[in-house]
C-alpha cells in the first residue's frame, strides 16, 4: 500500500475534510453566523433522523434475535420477513390518544418523558461516528457523556412523581436506586480506559487506537474484564435484561410508564431502545475501537483492504456486535430481584471494578500494555 | 473463611452464567418449531398423542370392532356418545346384541380420551384432524360406524392367568406375551 493512496484513502474518509469544505463554500454564499447556524440545524435534523432509524433497526432486530433465542421465527407476516411490523407499531402509536389523568402532575408528567430523549440524543451525540465525524467532541467528552446519560434519571424519577399512582412510583424508586448504582460501575471502567488512553476525549480516544490497535488488545487483561463489568453494567443501565425490575409486568405492570399512553408512552420506549444502541456505542468507542479498523501486524495488504472500509460502517457494525451480545445476555438470564440486583453491583461488580482499575493503573505504569 | 465463600461464589457463579449463555447461543442455530399453520396444512404433522377428532377404524372388509357394550358412552363426562344397539339372531339361533349407529357429537367433546381408554376392544381412537370449524352445531354430530358395516368376527385371545383378577392387575406386561395378551390384559380389570 503506497503512502499517496493511503494518504488519499485518508482524507477522502475523513469527515473533517468534508465538512470543512461545505462550510468554506457555504461562508461565500452567508454570512458566518448564518452558515453556522444552518449547520447547527442540519447536523440536528440528522441526528434526530439517525436517531428514529435506529430505534426501528433495533426494535427489529430485538424482535428477531429474542424470537431466535427461543427457538421462533419471530415476525414474519407484515412485510417480507416482517420488515413493516415495526413501521406498522409506529403508526399505531402515532393515533392513539394521550391521556391526562386527574390529579397527576400535569407538567411534570409531560416533562419526563422528554427528559429521558433528551438525555439519550446529548449522549447519542456524544458517539464518534467516522474520523472528523464528531458531533460534541472536547477534551471532557467521556464525563460529559455519564454526566448527561445521568439526566435520564432524572425523567424516570418525574415520571414517578408526576403520574399519581403507585406502580410508577415504586418502579421508578427502583429504577433509581438501580442506575445510580450501576453508573458507579460503568463510570469506573471508563475510568480504566481513561487510565489506558491517558485522555477522556472521544475522538483522541479512537485515534490513539486507530494508530496503537483496539483498547480491548492494547489494555489486554485489565480490558477484558472491563469490558464484561461493561457488559452487564450497561444492560442494567438501560433497564434491560434481567435487571429488568422498573418494569415487572407482574407486580408493577409497566413500571415508571405505567400511566403514560400514545407518543409520551412511545418516547419511552424509543429511549429505551436507543440507551441500548448508545451503550453499545460506548462500548465500541472505548473498547473496539470506535471507526478504527482492524489491523493485524504484520498484515499490510489486510490492513490495507480493512482501511478501504469507511469508518461509519465500522463504528455501526462494531455497535451492533456489542448490541447483539447484550441481546444475548439479556434472553438468557431469569430477572434479578430487586436486592439481588443492587448487591450483584455493589458486593460484586463495583469492587471488581475497583481492583481492575487498580490492575490497568499497573500495566500502564509499568508500561505492560499491548502497543501495535 | 467468608472471603472464600465470596470467591468460590463468583467463580460458581460467573461458570453458570456461562453455561447459560452457551445453551442460548446454541438455541439461537437450532432448527425454529414454530408451524406455519394455513401455509404448511399440506405438510403439517401434528404429534402422536394429539387427539384431533374421535373416529372408529375400519378395515377393508367394512368391519370394525365396536362390540355395542356402552361403556364409552357410561363413561363420558359430558354424554358425548351415543351407542344404538340392535338385537339380532345368528344362524345357530342365540341372539346378539350389534351395534347400529354411533352417535359422536364433537360440539360438547372435551376430548379427555376416557372413551378410548374404557374401550374393551380398541375400537375407537383419535386422530390428527382438527380443522372442525362448522356454521351448523349439528354438523358436528356425527355417526361413526360405515353404513353397512358389521363387527368383526372375535379371535380366541389366551388371557394370563393373572389377568381376571383387578387387585393383581400387573403393572408391566410380561416381556414374554404376545403384544396382543399383554394389551387384554392391561384392558381386562378395567372393563369389570
Amino acid at each position: 500500500m503506497g503512502e499517496g493512496l493511503g494518504g488519499a484513502i485518508d482524507s477522502m474518509f475523513n469527515l473533517q475534510t468534508w465538512t470543512s469544505a461545505i462550510h468554506a463554500w457555504l461562508l461565500g454564499l452567508v454570512p458566518e453566523w448564518a452558515a453556522i447556524l444552518l449547520e447547527c440545524v442540519v447536523v440536528a435534523l440528522l441526528i434526530i433522523t439517525l436517531y428514529a432509524v435506529f430505534a426501528i433497526a433495533l426494535i427489529y432486530m430485538e424482535r428477531k434475535v429474542c424470537a431466535f433465542f427461543q427457538c421462533r421465527l419471530g415476525p414474519n407476516r407484515v412485510g417480507k420477513w416482517g420488515l413493516l411490523q415495526v413501521f406498522s407499531d409506529v403508526f399505531k402509536m402515532l393515533q392513539k390518544e394521550i391521556i391526562n389523568m386527574r390529579k397527576s402532575d400535569m407538567f411534570l408528567h409531560d416533562l419526563a418523558p422528554f427528559l429521558v430523549v433528551t438525555a439519550s440524543m446529548l449522549t447519542f451525540a456524544c458517539l464518534p461516528w467516522n474520523k472528523g465525524g464528531h458531533i460534541i467532541d472536547f477534551n471532557v467528552g467521556l464525563f460529559f457523556m455519564i454526566a448527561v446519560s445521568s439526566i435520564g434519571v432524572v425523567g424516570i424519577l418525574l415520571a414517578g412523581l408526576g403520574s399519581n399512582s403507585k406502580y410508577p412510583m415504586i418502579g421508578s424508586m427502583r429504577a433509581g436506586a438501580q442506575l445510580i448504582s450501576y453508573e458507579i460501575s460503568i463510570g469506573i471502567t471508563m475510568l480504566t480506559i481513561v487510565a489506558l488512553s491517558g485522555t477522556m476525549q472521544i475522538s483522541e480516544i479512537v485515534q490513539q487506537q486507530a494508530d496503537n490497535g483496539w483498547n480491548i488488545i492494547r489494555g489486554h487483561v485489565p480490558a477484558v474484564i472491563a469490558f464484561l463489568i461493561y457488559l452487564i453494567a450497561g444492560n442494567a443501565e438501560c433497564n434491560r435484561g434481567p435487571f429488568d425490575l422498573p418494569e415487572g409486568e407482574s407486580e408493577l405492570t409497566a413500571g415508571y410508564h405505567t400511566e403514560y399512553s400514545g407518543m409520551h408512552f412511545g418516547y419511552f420506549y424509543l429511549a429505551e431502545y436507543l440507551n441500548l444502541f448508545i451503550a453499545a456505542g460506548i462500548a465500541s468507542t472505548i473498547f473496539l475501537g470506535g471507526w478504527a479498523p482492524l489491523h493485524i501486524a504484520g498484515l499490510d495488504g489486510f490492513n490495507g483492504v480493512m482501511d478501504a472500509i469507511p469508518g461509519a460502517v465500522w463504528f455501526i457494525g462494531k455497535t451492533f456486535f456489542v448490541i447483539f451480545l447484550l441481546m444475548w445476555e439479556r434472553w438468557t438470564f431469569p430477572r434479578l430481584r430487586i436486592d439481588h440486583i443492587l448487591s450483584l453491583e455493589w458486593k460484586y461488580l463495583m469492587p471488581l471494578s475497583l481492583i481492575n482499575l487498580l490492575l490497568m493503573a499497573l500495566v500502564v505504569v509499568f508500561g505492560l500494555g499491548i502497543n501495535v | 473463611m467468608e472471603n472464600m465463600n465470596y470467591l468460590q461464589g463468583l467463580v460458581a457463579g460467573m461458570k453458570t452464567l456461562g453455561v447459560g449463555l452457551k445453551t442460548t447461543m446454541r438455541e439461537f442455530f437450532t432448527k425454529k418449531i414454530t408451524e406455519q399453520y394455513p401455509e404448511n396444512r399440506k405438510e403439517l404433522v401434528m404429534f402422536d398423542r394429539f387427539r384431533g377428532s374421535l373416529v372408529m377404524p375400519h378395515n377393508e372388509q367394512n368391519e370394525h370392532k365396536c362390540i355395542a357394550c356402552g361403556l364409552c358412552m357410561t363413561n363420558c363426562p359430558n354424554g358425548t356418545i351415543e351407542v344404538k344397539s340392535k338385537m339380532i339372531e345368528t344362524e345357530d339361533g342365540k341372539k346378539k346384541k350389534i351395534l347400529d349407529q354411533y352417535i359422536y357429537d364433537q360440539g360438547i367433546c372435551m376430548y379427555c380420551q376416557v372413551c378410548v381408554r374404557v374401550c374393551p376392544q380398541d375400537a375407537i381412537t383419535f386422530d390428527q384432524s382438527f380443522e372442525t370449524a362448522v356454521f351448523d352445531r349439528q354438523k358436528l354430530v356425527r355417526q361413526l360406524n360405515q353404513p353397512g358395516s358389521k363387527c368383526q368376527e372375535k379371535k380366541p385371545v389366551a388371557r394370563p392367568a393373572a389377568a381376571p383378577k383387578p387387585a393383581e392387575k400387573p403393572a408391566v406386561a410380561p416381556a414374554s406375551a404376545p403384544a396382543e395378551a399383554a394389551d387384554a390384559a392391561e384392558k381386562t380389570p378395567k372393563t369389570e
